[in-house]
C-alpha cells in the first residue's frame, strides 16, 4: 500500500503498522510521536494499530525553536 | 531572596529566566549559553523527524536537567496548535505547553482568536497550558478565567529586539492577574529584561537576544543577572519619580562663612 510519511510516498506491506512506519524512517522511539491522518496514536498502539492506503503519518520530535 | 521562587504550574522554579533554544548556531554553543542563563525551563518547537539530524536538543536538556516547554511555534489555526500539543505531550512526556498560535508570516504577531480556542480546548484536555499573547489586558484576563497557568504578552515582535514597546499594559495585565505574567518576545538586550521584571512580570522568556548575539554564552550570563536584578528592584520598591530634584544630604549644620 502507498502511505506518506513526513510528505514522503512510501511503499509499505500490506498489513503494515504504525510501527513499520516509523521504521521506515527511524530507529528511534524516544522523545518521537506519530499521527495518522491528524489523529494522534499513542506509542504503546504503534504495534497494534494497522495503517490503510492513503494514510498520511507525521513522525515528530523535539527541535531547537521558541 | 533564596526562598523567593516561580511557582508555575503548581512546580517551584529557582530562576525566572525561561529560555528559548531557536537560533543557536550550534548545539555545544547553546548548551554553555543555556548553563550560563541558569534556566530551569526551557523550550523547544515540534517538526518533522529528520533522520540525518546529529544530536538533539533534548540530550542538551536532558543532561542539564532543564525541564522542557514545547511549544506550538508555526501553528496558524487552533487545530493545528491542539494537534502539536499533543503531539508534544506523546514524544516528550509533559502536559505542559506554550501555547503559540500566530496570525501572519510577517509579523509572527499571536492571533487572539485562535489562541483563545486552543487554550480552551487544551485546559479542557488536561494540558498546562501557557499562551503568547499580544500585550492586552483583556485577552489576559480572559485567558486566566479560562484556566490557563500563566499569560505570556509579547514586548515586542519576536526576534524585534525592540524591548517593551508598551509597559502600560504590562503593568495592566501584572495588576489584575491572579496567575504569573511572563514576558515572552522582543526582548534585545540585559535593561529591557531588567525593565519586564521591574514592571513586576514574574519571568522572562527570551531566546533570540542570546542565541544570535555575538556571544550568547555572555548574553546568557547578563540576562540572567538582569532577571534577578530587576526582579530584586520590583521588591524593594522603586522611590517615586519626582518632577524636581529632592537633595539627599542633609540640608542643616551646612558651613556658613557668613556667620563666621
Amino acid at each position: 500500500m502507498r502511505v506518506t510519511i513526513n510528505g514522503s510516498g512510501h511503499e509499505l506491506p500490506e498489513g503494515a503498522s504504525v510501527a513499520h512506519a516509523v521504521l521506515a524512517l527511524t530507529g528511534r522511539t524516544r522523545g518521537v510521536a506519530v499521527a495518522v491522518n491528524d489523529e494522534v496514536v499513542r506509542r504503546g498502539a504503534w504495534d497494534s494499530t494497522a495503517l490503510a492506503d492513503g494514510d498520511r503519518i507525521e513522525v515528530l520530535t523535539a527541535v531547537q525553536g521558541g | 531572596m533564596d526562598d523567593d521562587v516561580l511557582v508555575l504550574g503548581g512546580e517551584k522554579f529557582g530562576s525566572r529566566l525561561i529560555m528559548g533554544t531557536g537560533g543557536a548556531p550550534s548545539l555545544e554553543v547553546l548548551d554553555r549559553a543555556l548553563v550560563a542563563s541558569g534556566t530551569e525551563l526551557t523550550t523547544v518547537a515540534m517538526r518533522r523527524l529528520d533522520p540525518a539530524a546529529q544530536g538533539s536538543v533534548l540530550d542538551v536538556l536532558r543532561a542539564r536537567d532543564i525541564r522542557v516547554l514545547p511549544n506550538t511555534a508555526g501553528c496558524f489555526t487552533a487545530g493545528e496548535a491542539v494537534l502539536t500539543a499533543r503531539l508534544a505531550r506523546e514524544a516528550l512526556g509533559t502536559d505542559w505547553v506554550k501555547l503559540e498560535v500566530i496570525a501572519d508570516e510577517r509579523t509572527l504577531l499571536p492571533d487572539p482568536i485562535e489562541t483563545f480556542d486552543a487554550a480552551e480546548r487544551l485546559v479542557a484536555d488536561g494540558f498546562t497550558v501557557l499562551p503568547y499573547i499580544g500585550d492586552d489586558p483583556i485577552l489576559a484576563r480572559r485567558l486566566e478565567q479560562a484556566g490557563c497557568a500563566a499569560v505570556m504578552p509579547l514586548g515586542a515582535p519576536i526576534g524585534s529586539g525592540l524591548g517593551v514597546r508598551n509597559p502600560h499594559n504590562i503593568e495592566l495585565i501584572v495588576e489584575s492577574a491572579q496567575v504569573p505574567v511572563i514576558l515572552d518576545a522582543g526582548i534585545g538586550t540585559a535593561s529591557d529584561a531588567a525593565l519586564a521584571m521591574e514592571l513586576g512580570c514574574d519571568a522572562v522568556l527570551l531566546a533570540t537576544a542570546v542565541t544570535r548575539a555575538r556571544r550568547p554564552e555572555l548574553m546568557a550570563a547578563a540576562m540572567r543577572d538582569a532577571v534577578s536584578a530587576g526582579r530584586r528592584a520590583r521588591l524593594a520598591g522603586r522611590i517615586p519619580r519626582r518632577h524636581y530634584a529632592e537633595a539627599s544630604s542633609p540640608a542643616r549644620d551646612r558651613s556658613d562663612p557668613k556667620s563666621q
